[in-house]
């Protein structure tokens, strides 16, 4: 019985591993919620795998609410991506990500300053880091 | 002489849980290497209903108790109700996103039925 699990458990990993590396690579939002589908499918038979191997029936419970997280999860995200425009697929960077918050952020901020028109600014002091 | 049932339900759940785990292994390998949507949807659903029902008959095997079993074959229900419905959005998607490579299919009998509704709309 030990090899059988160990042999399970060997299997079950490479399918996840191999899913996982898929749902990095994309390249589009449905190849990662296919894959993302498959890793949540091992994750219920590696549960199984282990109430199989315990002998424990409390763990029946978590197999339910998984294969009904799974389906939710990937209902939505393909709702989600019926309208996906050319290149929304991609990853972007951590330098994207920080360029593209800052500029939202000064837009805010324009706006803001657009709308409330600050008389005069407070003596600024050190502090420029201070939440007021 | 009396045939151990126990350890005939045990030999029975390993071979359920091994060939579940290969239908696992499978769809990892296929969902990496196969190079379109509809063919790594392909490979993802072996899992989904064979590999995660022979699991769970392995389990059953495994535990040998009634509400345990009944618990199981709801896992099994909910799985066969939900998979094909989750397939039918993502595939849907795909088509309607472009994902849907036309040179790799054999019959495409979608596209031609949408142009024919294109062009002679309903009465």
């Amino acid at each position: 019985m030990t090899v059988v699990i160990v042999v399970c458990g060997v299997l079950l990993t490479i399918g996840g591993a191999c899913a996982v590396v898929r749902a990095e690579r994309g390249p589009s939002m449905l190849d990662r919620t296919v894959a993302l589908d498959i890793v949540v499918t091992t994750l219920t038979a590696g549960g199984a795998l282990f109430a199989a191997v315990e002998r424990r029936t409390d763990i029946v419970p978590i197999l339910v609410v998984l294969s009904l997280v799974g389906f939710v999860g990937s209902v939505t995200i393909a709702r989600f991506a019926s309208v996906e425009p050319a290149g929304e697929g991609r990853v972007r960077t951590r330098a994207e990500v920080a360029a593209e918050s800052a500029e939202a952020r000064r837009v805010e901020e324009l706006a803001e300053a657009a709308a409330h028109p600050r008389p005069a600014e407070p003596a600024a002091d050190d502090a420029t880091g201070e939440v007021r | 002489m009396s045939i151990p049932w126990n350890q005939v339900a045990d030999v029975a759940a390993a071979v359920c849980l091994l060939g579940g785990a290969f239908l696992a292994l499978a769809a990892g390998v296929g969902v990496l290497r196969f190079g379109d949507l509809l063919a790594r949807m392909h490979a993802g659903t072996k899992p989904q209903v064979l590999g995660l029902m022979l699991v769970l008959t392995g389990l059953a095997l495994r535990l040998r108790s009634a509400s345990a079993v009944g618990a199981l074959l709801l896992v099994v229900l909910f799985q066969m109700l939900t998979a094909p419905v989750a397939a039918h959005m993502v595939g849907r998607a795909g088509y309607r996103t472009g994902k849907v490579r036309g040179d790799l299919l054999v019959v495409d009998e979608l596209t031609a039925d949408l142009r024919r509704a294109q062009e002679q709309p309903p009465a």
